[in-house]
């Protein structure tokens, strides 16, 4: 069995590297390359990059970054932010990531998760999914959180297993950046869901989180905000989880 | 510099590959020449897609020879992933498509209530008397595996649902189910070793 992966996160906005409160009143924490080896140096098991910028604004994703950071990087490299097409996966694939995500493009044509899959393979199929609570579930938000996809969750990911992810990255847009933990409830609905590997994101400050993820179902948990700002390394978190009996990467 | 030759399949996650190479001192060169990738000093297959995809561009090209002649022959090479696949008999992933065979088994999809596909680092367990290979922690994203080590071959193992082949040697050859180019530094350790066994680089001390 593969061991809890510890993912952090890099959002990137005009190369730099940024962080916000549910996806809002973003700030610079630093420069991709430098946070990539870093965290790399940590014992990081895999790095996404997220161009934040890229869907509200419309534009193209900042491949130099990309080639930048595969310089650095001897782990996996998850590449998200405004995938359209599989001519937009395949240059950031040639550029140098190993799994693409996509999100907003995927809600708007769900086949384009079947077409990624036929010619990448379902292993290389990211689904990200940005989840809000409602009275009763979540239902998928989109365009950096701005808009109610009219989709519940739940089955949003059933549907996308079905027609060829292979990754669930699963966002609580209520929890991202709030340090409040991650929402559980919601991880363990996933979990429920979908048999694919499940990567937890929004909301974690420090260990005790993480663990409450894998036991909600997670196989790999995703943070950005406690590794930029320093409280946490990668280390000591795996020291942390450790000593709670989570199998991780030495 | 000295340089290895990379096969293009079609769409292998050559830059990390790529990348990998060049942290180790050593440039990459793309071929889909027979006679190049017949007697190149280092051959790589990399291999991210799918089985039969792969198949039809190595036979349309005449690499399928190329390839079965130089692993034959014990020619530095190295397989990664789909490549590893590739080197076998067959694949459930491409029914009734025939692989190089140089590997004399067939591999399966990972069994329903395994979660698929298998992501992440796990534990690889090298048979006593591997030269390349030792174990540690690699990383992995594959749906599909090898169960059976073929007579010739040394193996290090790994269990994902249950015991598979995370990657074979013989001499030179080194056909790997996991991903050296995304393990991290006992990747980079693994491809050090497989470039000495080339001639291409001096053994770093381990």
């Amino acid at each position: 069995m593969p061991a809890l992966r510890i993912i952090p996160c890099l959002d990137i906005r005009d190369g730099r590297v940024v962080k916000g409160v549910r996806f809002q009143g973003l700030r610079d924490a630093g420069d991709p390359v430098e946070r990539a080896a870093a965290y790399v140096e940590q014992g990081a098991d895999e790095l996404v990059l997220l161009d934040v910028s890229a869907t509200p604004e419309g534009r193209g994703h900042g491949i130099a970054t990309v080639r930048a950071v595969r310089r650095v990087l001897s782990i996996p490299l998850t590449v998200g932010g405004g995938v359209r097409s599989v001519a937009d996966a395949g240059r950031l694939l040639e550029a140098g990531a190993d799994k693409v995500a996509v999100n907003t493009a995927a809600v708007a044509r769900p086949a384009l998760l079947a077409e990624l899959a036929e010619r990448f393979g379902t292993q290389c199929v990211v689904l990200a999914c940005d989840a809000r609570r409602t009275a009763e579930s979540w239902e998928v938000v989109v365009r950096s959180g701005t808009t109610s996809a009219g989709k519940d969750v739940l089955a949003w990911l059933a549907e996308a297993e079905a027609r060829g992810a292979g990754e669930v990255l699963l966002t609580s847009w209520d929890r991202d950046g709030t340090r409040a933990g991650y929402d559980l409830e919601l991880l363990v609905a996933a979990r429920a869901a979908t048999s694919l590997p499940l990567v937890a994101s929004g909301g974690a400050s420090h260990a005790e989180h993480l663990a409450g993820a894998v036991a909600s179902g997670a196989d790999a948990v995703l943070a950005a905000s406690i590794f930029h700002d320093g409280d946490s390394t990668v280390g000591s978190v795996k020291r942390a989880l450790l000593d709670q009996g989570v199998e991780v990467r030495p | 510099m000295s340089s290895v030759l990379l096969v293009p399949t079609g769409t292998a996650n050559l830059a990390s590959v790529g990348a990998a190479f060049a942290r180790q001192g050593v440039d990459v060169a793309l071929s889909l020449e027979p006679d190049a990738v017949e007697s190149a000093p280092a051959v790589v297959l990399p291999g991210v897609g799918h089985f039969a995809a792969a198949m039809r561009t190595l036979t349309e090209t005449g690499l399928d020879a190329a390839l079965r002649s130089r692993v034959a022959a014990g020619r530095p090479t190295l397989a990664i992933c789909l490549g590893f696949q590739l080197l076998c008999a067959t694949s459930e992933e491409a029914q009734g498509v025939p692989g190089l065979g140089l590997i004399p088994c067939g591999v399966e999809r990972f069994p329903k209530g395994v979660r698929t596909p298998h992501l992440g680092w796990t534990k690889v367990v090298a048979d006593d008397g591997c030269r390349l290979l030792s174990s540690g922690w690699a990383s992995f994203a594959h749906s599909y595996r090898l169960t059976t080590v073929p007579p010739g071959w040394r193996a290090a193992r790994a269990t994902h649902g249950a015991p598979f082949v995370a990657a074979l040697e013989r001499g030179p050859v080194l056909a790997c189910q996991l991903h050296p180019e995304l393990s991290g530094a006992w990747g980079a350790g693994l491809l050090s070793r497989w470039l000495a066994s080339a001639g291409l680089r001096r053994a770093e001390v381990a």
